[in-house]
Parts: C-alpha cells; structure tokens; sequence
C-alpha cells in the first residue's frame, strides 16, 4: 500500500485543483485537463522533446564543465591549506551571489544565446560543487590517513588510496543538491537569453497571447524532468563504492 | 632491545602530558601500559609511532631514531581505522603494494584465516561486528609483517564478552607471530590478563610509577590467587581500593 501513497498525493492535488475550478469558475488559472491538452498540443507540435532536449542541453554543458573544474579545484584547495586560506574568502563572497544576478555580464560577454545560458548555469553549479569539494576533504577520517601513512604510502598514493574514495560519498550528494540548483537556473536563464527550452516555453506562451494553459504546462514539464533528474542521480548512491559513506 | 624509550617527555601548549618517560622493551615481548585516563598513555604510543613528534627525549628502535610513521611498525587503532570502502580481503591487502600479487594472495588467505574472517572475504566492515573489525584490522597490520604493533584501546568499544573473546585471540595470534607488541588500555584486567610486563602510569603529568613482570603462563587461571594479587597491587598503585 505504501508503494501507492505518491501516486495518491499527486491524485487529490489535482482533484483538489479540479475541485477550486469548478467551483469558483476562476478566469486566473486553467485546470488540469486543459493544461494536460496543452502538453498533447506541444507533443503534436513536436515542441515538447525539442524544448526538453534544449534545456537538457544546456544543463548538460554548464554543469558538467562546472564538475570538471569544480571538483579538483575543491579537492586541491581541501588538501592545501595556503591555497584555501586564500581563495576561501573569494569563494564565500561570490557564492551568495544569485546566477541570475550574472545575466547583465552573462548577455555582455556571450551575447543572447546558448553560451549565456550555459555559463550561467556553470556558475550556479561552480561555486556550490567547489565549496562541497573542499569540505569533503575536511572530513576525511584522521585515523584512515594515520593508517594510510602508517602502510608507507607517498603523499600521491594517500590521495588516491585513502582521499579519494574517502570524499566520494559527499561528492555524490553535492553532485545531486547541484543538479537540482542547475535545473532552477536553467529555466530562469531561457526566460532572458534564448528562444528554446522550457523556461523560453513560459515567458513566450505569456507573451504571444496570454497562453497560460501551456505556462502551466511549462511548468509541470519542469517538474518532472527535475524528478527524474533527481532519481537518475539517486542511483549513483546505491553503488558499493558510495553506499558505505550513508547510514544504513 | 627492539623499542627503547628514552626521557621522553611531552606538552601540548603549556599542557604536561609525559614526564621524563624510560622504557625498553625487548623483542617479542608484550607489554601493556595502563593508567587512568587523561594521563598520556595514548600520546606515548602515538609518540612511539612515530605520529607525534615528541617535545623531549627519543624513541630508538633496534637502534635508530623513530622520526615517522613506518610500516615495519603498525599502530592498530580502535575498529574505526578499517577503510569502510574496501571489503575485508581489500583491506588486509591494502599494505601489500610492495609484494608480488602470488605472495599478496597467499597473505590475505593466511590472514583472513588466522583471524577468523573465512566467509566474509568479500564482505564490508559495515556488515562485519565490532569483534570483526577490530580483527580484520589486527589482520591488515599483520599482513604487512611489521615487527611491532602499537595497539591503542584496541577492544575498548567492544561489548565485555567479546572483549574476552578478543584477548584471548590476540594471544593466540602473538605466540604463533611473535612480534613485539605495545598494548594501552586503561582496563586493569587486561593488562594482568595480556602482558608480560604492565607499565602503571600516574595521572597527567604522566610518569611511570612501576613496572610490573607477570610471570604467569598462558593461558592464566583468572581465580589464581597470584592473578588477583598482582592485579589488587595495580588498583592500590593506581590509588583505587578494589571495592565498588
């Protein structure tokens, strides 16, 4: 029965919705059957993989190039103490910073396209993934390196035999709490600096003729790509090599 | 002599740890240091290790200066030092990079074996007991052939039976190995019950107040009175009367 209950929360918020439409005969918002026709009429018009694909696309690119520099930078900056005590203090005052805030240097230095909503998306990952990096390096058992250097191993070897699998765990989550910040800025970014993807799909549908059947429908869209994504990356944390760092 | 400990002394700050410690110990023997808590005895293992610098004084080991770790010499920490991202054979392999893989798999068999782990080859420490741990990291110590263990409260976060269990397995894996083998505890017990001579420490500063040789065979009789005598002296050194 347990395996059923979200199937049933989804199930009565949409009846609940239904319900509010009936019953007030609101003009500010479409119901739920409309806005399932609004995904049909995309799928029909074959906007509804192309503008996916899009914004997929674009998160591919920000967020992976951000792990590919974010993820030594942090582990470096973890395992080096001056280097940290200088580029912390860099780190801790960009990253409050929204990405959204980037968007008028974002456009000056990519112009309106796909590269401005990729970097922006790279620097909504970057900042997050460096500061989990470094911090997982923090919290590497003092008695596994004891161990480590007890066994003679190089600083080299202490990296990859005892740091590395030891950060990895935490890597992991990060990856995941940062794929989900990645996918928020994804469609806050189509919204200024493309004319595809999801985000584009809302800001559009409002503005050419006040569609709000497909904003919602947009938005709904939104939602399940941004589970599944958060399932896919759910997986990586039933690996032997991850599994050990999370309580049973 | 195989560990010789030389006026060690040893301040955290303006904190004293250790005052002017002396001790040798000969090779193959095993031999327990006691004391109540707080009074530097695991400072003194980590000193011997090679993992604290000491303030003053020096640790020499068949004659050379300690000055890091090494692996011809193993600190076995409590259970938490086992890689939980290695599976037991992983583990007791993790020291045997310098060795050809025949004699790597010929090592974790015997060692798998001698510590009572054959089933659980394949197995993580977090499917494993506390007992288990604690002896697939005596066995990951071992495997690498050092000739001193540095054992620091090996069995204290084990439940009481298998803390017995534990000390009876380490002196069966003592006399067939025969290293020489530096045990901290702060169980009166287990430092009669274990060793061949029992180093009581006073409380911080820590300085030895007296060394006791036990010069009973194994396996030792619990209700010998000779047990309980020597094992009453340690609690009046120590400045408890045995009486709950």
């Amino acid at each position: 029965m347990r395996r059923f209950s979200p199937l049933l929360g989804i199930v009565i918020c949409i009846a609940a919705w239904q319900i509010a439409i009936m019953a007030t005969r609101s003009p500010l918002i479409p119901g739920p059957w409309e806005v399932a026709l609004a995904i049909v009429e995309l799928a029909r018009r074959g906007l509804l993989l192309k503008y996916v694909v899009a914004s997929l696309f674009r998160v591919t690119w920000g967020y992976t190039a951000a792990l590919v520099l974010a993820i030594p930078l942090g582990l470096i900056l973890g395992m080096w103490r001056r280097g940290e005590d200088a580029v912390n203090p860099v780190l801790q005052v960009l990253r409050p910073i929204s990405p959204l805030a980037w968007i008028p240097i974002a456009i000056l230095w990519f112009g309106v396209g796909d590269a401005s909503a990729i970097f922006l998306i790279f620097l909504a990952s970057f900042f997050p993934m460096t500061v989990a990096a470094m911090n997982a390096v923090h919290n590497v058992e003092a008695t596994h390196l004891a161990a480590g250097a007890n066994f003679g191993l190089t600083r080299m070897q202490l990296v990859r035999s005892v740091v590395l699998p030891s950060v990895l765990p935490q890597l992991v989550i990060a990856m995941r709490v940062t794929l989900g910040i990645a996918w928020l800025v994804v469609v806050a970014a189509e919204m200024i600096a493309v004319s595809s993807g999801l985000g584009f799909l809302i800001i559009d549908a409002r503005n050419a003729g006040n569609r709000y059947d497909l904003v919602i429908a947009g938005m709904v869209l939104i939602g399940i790509v941004g589970v599944i994504l958060d399932l896919v990356m759910r997986r990586l944390e039933t690996l032997d090599f991850v599994r050990w760092g999370y309580a049973n | 002599m195989k560990v010789e400990i030389s006026a060690v002394s040893h301040s955290f700050g303006a904190m004293r740890v250790l005052e002017d410690i002396e001790l040798t110990v000969s090779a193959g023997e095993l031999v327990v240091i006691v004391g109540p808590s707080g009074c530097g005895k695991s400072t003194l293992l980590n000193i011997a290790g090679g993992f604290t610098p000491p303030s003053r004084g020096q640790v020499r080991i068949d004659g050379e200066p300690v000055v890091g770790p090494d692996p011809r010499r193993i600190f076995v920490f409590q259970e938490r030092g086992v890689f939980p991202w290695l599976t037991v054979e992983q583990n007791i392999g993790f020291g045997l990079f310098r060795v050809t893989e025949e004699e790597r798999r010929r090592r974790i068999a015997h060692y798998v074996q001698l510590v009572g782990l054959s089933g659980f080859e394949r197995s993580f420490p977090r499917e494993l007991s506390g007992g288990m741990k604690q002896r697939l990291e005596v066995a990951r110590a071992l495997a690498v052939n050092p000739d001193v263990l540095y054992l620091d409260e090996p069995f204290g976060a084990l439940d009481s039976i298998t803390r017995l269990q534990m000390r009876r397995e380490l002196l069966r894996i003592w006399q067939a190995e025969r290293k020489t083998i530096l045990f901290v505890t702060h169980d009166i017990d287990e430092s009669v019950q274990l060793a061949d001579r029992v180093v009581v420490m006073s409380q911080r500063p820590g300085r030895i107040r007296r060394i006791l040789t036990i010069d009973m065979p194994h396996p030792r009789d619990l209700s010998d009175p000779r047990y309980i005598a020597l094992r009453d002296s340690i609690f009046a050194e120590i400045g408890l009367a045995h009486h709950v």
